[in-house]
């Protein structure tokens, strides 16, 4: 936290978990696609759904996935944005168990076909977390550049990630580990005080063992 | 990020500095920014809550329906000079509900420190600042006074009202600008917390309760008592009259008592003034309309 947390952030009300951290999931469910959204099915849990109408949540989030950010004056007309662009979405109810109240789990498809499946949550005060990529859980912030690979569980991959970062001279901020069994599915998430380059992600995709990376950028040419 | 008031003026006399500068030169080496650029960010933020004062929109309603219009009430009653308390403090009351309005109804506003809260320190620096005619940069100077003491009680305590109830929004931000006035009205460092504890102690215990969970009632109409109890309780201090517990202390309690909230009082929706038959009304017709 610093000072312009505490005056501060400019946002669009009416609240800081409701509105402005709805539309940080939607932008940074975005950058993880990677890619302009052709659909997306939104599924609201919990207090987002018993008061996210009144709060402006369903606005804010369809906002977010078009790229909107938390001050843009626009959020209150996403809906008539999304249609003009064709960006399709329905919003319906889920009940996500034991999540966060302020959960939303998205099912997201890009123009080319690229599919994600993400849950997330609004912790309060505009900051948010993602709790789930693909059915597997994961724990970031969206705050620093992350990578994300969905890899078979299996000896060495870790390695030939974390070589590639100390090649590239990128530093590790947190890094987490998990897997649905033994020698099943696994999902590293690498938090990182640096950038990766694009080369070096794709140079990831292409090895053995490895099912699917994907990658938070905050530069904002990175993202469409 | 200061862990206490007693710490920021203890290096305001250590350093010999202004109690702003002590602010912003701890920001700037945890951010790894110049004072210039921070400086500048603090300005925009200024600019931000004179923007979005002059925004608000004197016909529009919330989605809710249960917020909207009351600002342009406030100020037909200024009009016709029948404000008990007088013009200065009728338009404080006019500018914070404004901004509460605003906030409920999806305009842009500066979190300040909550967007629940937002209209207290515009509708204080705002009316303040046209009827003293500081400077822009005096009032930017001031918002380091306010996110200092926020930063404080973010700390030590809270600033959500899901973590310490209604007194950790409305009540910081009466604390945060209550301290800033003192600042901008010539206080010495002991003065500025002075005032803000005397605002802070007044609002202690303040719950949560909002009608159908929305940010809308009570939460505009409590941005009027954080404002006008700003301007009181900095009053009070410039006076020389001084609150018998410390500064710190008094965060301090705040934070052992929004611990002791039920959760019903913090933010659920679920006590208080949202489980009266009124509000309970409100939120079935609310899920209906759904």
């Amino acid at each position: 936290m610093n000072l312009f947390d505490i005056i501060g952030p400019v946002m669009v009300g009416p609240s800081s978990s409701h509105t402005a951290g709805a539309v940080k999931i939607g932008r940074v469910s975005r950058r993880l696609l990677a890619e302009e959204i052709e659909s997306a099915k939104i599924y609201f849990h919990g207090s987002f759904l018993a008061t996210g109408q009144g709060h402006g949540t369903d606005k804010a989030l369809v906002a977010g996935l078009l790229g909107l950010d938390v001050d843009d004056p626009n959020i209150p007309d996403s809906f008539a944005i999304a249609r003009e662009k064709g960006m399709h979405y329905t919003i319906s109810g889920i009940d996500l168990g034991e999540a966060h109240p302020n959960s939303v789990k998205m099912n997201l498809t890009g123009v080319s076909g690229r599919e994600l499946e993400i849950v997330a949550a609004s912790i309060g005060g505009g900051q948010i977390r993602i709790c789930e990529m693909d059915g597997l859980t994961v724990n970031f912030s969206g705050d620093l550049p992350t990578l994300i690979v969905h890899n078979l569980d299996q000896p060495g991959h870790v390695t030939e990630v974390t070589s590639m970062l100390a090649h590239k001279s990128v530093n590790i901020a947190t890094m987490q580990l998990y897997r649905s069994n033994r020698g099943g599915n696994a999902v590293m998430v690498i938090e990182c005080d640096q950038e990766i380059p694009r080369e070096a992600i794709a140079w990831l995709e292409h090895l053995e063992g490895i099912i699917k990376v994907t990658y938070l950028s905050l530069l904002e040419e990175e993202y469409v | 990020m200061f862990r206490a008031l007693g710490e920021i003026e203890a290096a305001v006399r250590k350093q010999n500095k202004n109690y702003y500068e002590v602010i912003l030169e701890d920001d700037c080496k945890e951010q790894g920014i110049t004072k210039e650029v921070s400086f500048e960010k603090m300005k925009h933020m200024y600019q931000m809550m004179q923007e979005a004062d002059l925004a608000y929109d004197k016909k529009q309603y919330s989605a809710s329906g249960l917020v909207g219009t009351d600002g342009e009430k406030m100020a037909q009653a200024r009009a016709a000079k029948t404000v008990l308390c007088g013009d200065f403090i009728g338009e404080v009351m006019e500018k914070a509900i404004k901004m509460g309005e605003s906030n409920a109804c999806m305009k842009r506003i500066v979190a300040a420190p909550t967007a629940g809260s937002c209209g207290v320190i515009p509708a204080v620096f705002l009316t303040l600042q046209k009827n003293k005619g500081f400077s822009d940069e005096k009032m930017t100077e001031a918002l380091y006074v306010a996110a200092g003491i926020g930063g404080v009680i973010a700390t030590r305590a809270f600033i959500a009202g899901a973590a310490g109830g209604c007194q950790a929004e409305i009540g910081s931000a009466s604390a945060m600008a209550a301290g800033a006035v003192a600042y901008l009205m010539g206080a010495d460092e002991k003065g500025i917390s002075n005032a803000a504890a005397l605002a802070l102690k007044n609002l202690l215990g303040l719950v949560c309760d909002p009608v159908a969970g929305l940010v809308e009632v009570p939460c505009v109409k409590r941005n009027v008592l954080g404002a006008v109890n700003a301007l009181t309780s900095a009053d009070l201090s410039m006076a020389g009259i001084n609150s018998k517990i410390p500064p710190d202390e008094v965060i301090d309690a705040m934070r052992s008592i929004g611990k002791a909230l039920p959760e019903s009082l913090r933010e659920t929706g679920q006590g208080g003034l949202a489980a009266t038959p009124a509000g309970e009304a409100v939120k079935d017709k609310f899920s209906k309309k759904k």
